[in-house]
């Protein structure tokens, strides 16, 4: 009897959370902004353009259009619209970064500790920035699950930053990093790219085999299943295609051979290179492989693998006709990624539409979204970012940040601290003695800048001292 | 470092590096025509002309004229500025940021005023064209780690010795100021601890100054009178600080935290420090009033940079320059990079898109620097008989778009030239293209 109490009640309660999560919609907003210059990104810029804003997406698109009673009117007269910015590579709003514990760790994802009192998802807000693809570190030869979140700074529920229907992804992590953390670190493989490539193509075909066993089960050819191992289970969706990679590179040679065994395995179509400082030199091989990439804008030098390195690699990238983004990979980039997308029409020569398809379509196409984000059009959602000047200038300060028409941010009115969690019994925020770092690489030097490097989590200290 | 690392290294710097495209011989004459003559220190010339001789500016204006046999170069529709000057970089002193061996800026110990940054300068580094194309042709460089951390020193990004670089003997005693702050979240140590620690620190700090002080009278009196009075008996660090205290070398501290910055200040007017500048600054705003009444120069940044608190307003580090700027403080800007120097024009940009004069943010990068640096007769601006380090560029400098299309550092043209731009030529467009990989 008690028992049975006991599990009606477990029921209940899970059948109450379940409810409570599906049934509190998330905010959706009306407002319509008025008199804008408009960078759709995907359709040209469209001077003295209204934009209206019902539930949550774009209505309609046009000049003179009026206000439904009750909705919230903005004048952007000399103001400038762009699609909300979306970041392919981030790891702010989780409480952890790294399961540095072995090579392959595809149980895990970071989905299940997102951090909704991260104040960086407000910082990256104040820049324009409305989705990020929060990962994984690159600690990992085969990582974690990432989770693509929008910011809906102010909601307290992570369940509500999910971005509904985006693809589940991937981290994989190829060079130096997982050579580091396990090879010098532990002293098993991998400690060479050689072994990178042997623990990715072993791990795939054991999740080969295990999918085979599931299935003779299933067809009555095998008497049991095999043991069930969530790992296996994760990595046999990435080989069913129901989870795109996202792999951490650098090198145009571990980048080839990550290409050739994705062929093998027939994923090219989910498949994404990250960071591929390298990535210019093998253009025309990804580009024949239609592999998009998502790269730093300047960083270089940090560290060997980042040496080789040209600004000009998302220019290379997009004159050669793949889909290519700007990422952050920082929280101090991701809050002007509008204007690390400027950079290209230095180190290369984008118009500005190519430019701004660095961080709004592109990235959207790569985290497989793009039919409801990165470019202002009809029935997308309303994810908007205002701008007091052209954003591809410098002089550009964001206003506004609209997600699914909520406004997110607002300079002229937001508080100066915008902390959700805050005990006036406690200590008052340290501020950091050392420098002020302008970025976090994913290196033991840089990764304590501001705890959202790809290193995040891995004992720094233990590896500096096996160097 | 581990073997493998070793060879990489080995492997990359020995034959994978080439050696980058030189100035040439060519020191003149030039003659840049048609051009805005944006000089800093007196306004901006329409339609002017500026002549290169001898590595100096001989003349400027509107009614010059072109000398015999010189090179022209129609600066139609482009600007020429005085070349940028980062107030804080580690460029030649770091070339991989992973690899400790590729890093002269860190030596051992907490006292090293006798390290020289100088001697650690890689004139070949690949940083440098890298970053000097951006129109930035001067930076100091700089030590850190320990107390004191030895000399920074001003340095032109181009020369084939740190001797050839070096800028009308600027050199600044590198202090890192004592926190009263936790490092970062790896520091545990108590409140108490900190507070204890950092005032140990001050002491340790006034007593190498009392002492170095007593070493310059002792070596004064022995000058003076060698019969009379022995030397001191020789200690490297106190031997290093004898400028200092006499009153010739300035001194740089570093300093971020506002109560330090305070405590910084009561120390400087303790130690009644003349030539003193303060370096990082990151929340200078908060004591900004404090700075200006001390007359404190400040090299501030970088600028594109978060808060160096979780409470803060999101734009703090955006706007520190501007607030100190609008208070009275002297500003110049730093980048505090190696990699991206090449950011300083965008840093300014941002200090003027959170509300600083254009004026003045250009003058952060040119002119007060060159004041501050005590080489405003050599640097700075576009004037009669200074360097010739300048730059042309087809629109405003701070503006990602704009093109920087011809550079001058102390009289040399320089190839607008870098391994990236090199990377860039090659890989655009690559031939043979596409291998049948993977084999289908």
């Amino acid at each position: 009897m008690l028992l049975r109490f006991l599990s009606f009640s477990c029921i209940l309660s899970l059948v109450l959370l379940l409810s409570t999560s599906l049934l509190v919609a998330q905010d959706r907003g009306d407002v319509l902004i008025q008199n804008a210059t408009v960078h759709t990104v995907t359709n040209g810029t469209l001077e003295n353009t209204d934009i209206l804003v019902r539930d949550g997406r774009i209505e309609s698109l046009g000049a003179g259009l009026s206000a439904p009673s009750g909705v919230r009117v903005i004048d952007a007269t000399d103001l400038h619209v762009m699609p909300g910015i979306i970041d392919a590579h981030s790891h702010i709003g989780i409480s952890n970064v790294n399961e540095a514990t072995r090579p392959v760790t595809a149980d895990v994802g970071v989905g299940d500790v997102l951090n909704p009192y991260d104040v960086s998802i407000y910082r990256a807000l104040a820049g324009g920035t409305t989705t990020a693809h929060v990962m994984h570190g690159s600690a990992n030869a085969i990582g974690g699950r990432n989770q693509t979140i929008k910011l809906r700074y102010g909601d307290l529920n992570p369940e509500h930053y999910r971005f509904d229907g985006a693809p589940r992804t991937i981290k994989f992590a190829l060079g130096e990093n997982p050579m580091r953390v396990h090879g010098q670190g532990q002293g098993i493989k991998p400690r060479t790219r050689m072994g990178v490539e042997f623990v990715i193509r072993d791990a795939f075909r054991q999740a080969q085999v295990y999918a085979e066993q599931k299935a003779a089960y299933a067809n009555g050819d095998r008497p049991t299943p095999p043991p069930y191992s969530e790992r296996l289970e994760v990595l046999s969706d990435v080989l069913s295609g129901d989870i795109v990679v996202h792999a951490h590179s650098y090198r145009a040679d571990e980048m080839l051979m990550l290409m050739q065994v994705i062929d093998d395995f027939g994923l090219n179509d989910t498949f994404v290179l990250q960071h591929s400082i390298e990535a210019f030199k093998i253009a025309p091989e990804i580009a024949a492989q239609g592999i998009p990439v998502s790269v730093f804008m300047d960083w270089w030098g940090f560290k060997f693998e980042a040496y080789n390195a040209a600004a000009h690699n998302a220019a290379i990238l997009i004159r050669n006709g793949i889909t290519a983004s700007i990422h952050s990979d920082s929280g101090d980039l991701i809050r002007h990624m509008y204007h690390q997308a400027a950079k290209s029409q230095r180190y290369g020569d984008l118009t500005d539409d190519e430019a701004l398809s660095l961080v709004t379509i592109n990235p959207a196409i790569q985290l497989g979204i793009d039919d409801r984000v990165g470019s202002i059009e009809e029935g997308k959602d309303a994810d908007l970012a205002l701008f007091s000047a052209h954003p591809l200038s410098v002089y550009a300060v964001p206003q506004m940040t609209f997600v699914d028409g909520v406004v997110r941010f607002d300079r002229a009115t937001d508080p100066d601290d915008m902390r959700l969690q805050v005990n006036p019994e406690g200590d008052v925020a340290p501020a950091y003695a050392g420098e002020t770092h302008s970025h976090s690489h994913d290196h033991p030097h840089d990764a304590h800048g501001h705890g959202v490097g790809c290193m995040e989590g891995v004992n720094l200290f233990e590896f500096l001292s096996t160097k | 470092m581990s073997f493998l690392l070793s060879v990489l290294l080995a492997a990359g710097l020995l034959f994978g590096t080439p050696v980058d495209a030189t100035a040439t011989d060519d020191r003149g004459p030039f003659a840049i025509t048609n051009a805005e003559l944006v000089t800093v220190a007196n306004g901006t010339i329409s339609n002017g002309t500026l002549i290169i001789e001898n590595g100096r500016i001989t003349a400027l204006g509107t009614d010059v004229t072109i000398p015999e046999g010189a090179t022209v170069i129609d600066a139609e529709g482009k600007s020429v500025y005085p070349g940028m000057i980062d107030s804080g970089t580690r460029l030649g002193v770091t070339e991989v940021g992973s690899i400790s061996l590729t890093q002269d800026f860190n030596e051992v110990g907490a006292l090293n005023p006798q390290l020289d940054i100088l001697t650690a300068v890689h004139p070949n580094s690949r940083l440098i064209p890298v970053n000097r194309v951006a129109g930035i042709t001067t930076v100091i460089t700089e030590p850190s780690g320990g107390r004191i951390s030895g000399t920074a020193a001003l340095i032109n990004l181009h020369g084939y010795t740190p001797e050839q670089m070096h800028v009308g003997g600027a050199e600044l005693m590198t202090v890192n100021y004592p926190s009263t702050g936790r490092g970062g979240w790896w520091d545990r140590r108590s409140d108490e601890e900190i507070e204890r620690e950092a005032q140990e620190a001050i002491d340790e700090l006034n007593l190498v100054w009392d002492r170095a002080a007593q070493y310059a009278q002792i070596d004064s009196a022995h000058t003076a009178d060698p019969q009379a009075h022995e030397a001191p008996s020789y200690v490297p660090e106190m031997e290093a600080m004898l400028p200092v205290v006499r009153g010739g070398m300035p001194v740089m501290i570093r300093v971020n935290r506002s109560a330090d910055i305070r405590s910084a200040l009561e120390w400087i007017a303790d130690r009644e420090l003349e030539q003193v500048v303060l370096s990082g600054v990151s929340e200078g705003w908060r004591v900004a009033d404090l700075i200006a009444e001390a007359g404190v120069p400040v090299l501030a940044g970088p600028v594109i940079a978060t808060p160096s608190r979780s409470s803060d307003r999101y734009d703090r580090a955006y706007e520190n320059a501007a607030l100190m700027h609008e208070a009275g403080v002297t500003v110049a800007l730093r980048t505090g990079e190696d990699a991206n120097v090449r950011n300083l024009p965008f840093n300014a940009g941002f200090a003027v898109a959170y509300g600083m004069p254009y004026e003045d943010a250009l003058r952060a990068v040119t002119l007060t620097p060159a004041e501050i640096f005590g080489v405003a007769d050599e640097l700075g601006s576009l004037e009669e008989g200074k360097q010739a380090s300048l730059f042309i560029a087809d629109g405003d400098p701070f503006e990602p778009a704009t093109a920087v299309t011809h550079l001058f550092i102390n009289g040399y043209q320089i190839p607008m030239e870098s391994e990236q731009s090199r990377l860039y030529e090659e890989f655009l467009d690559r031939q043979p293209g596409a291998t049948l990989h993977p084999q289908e």
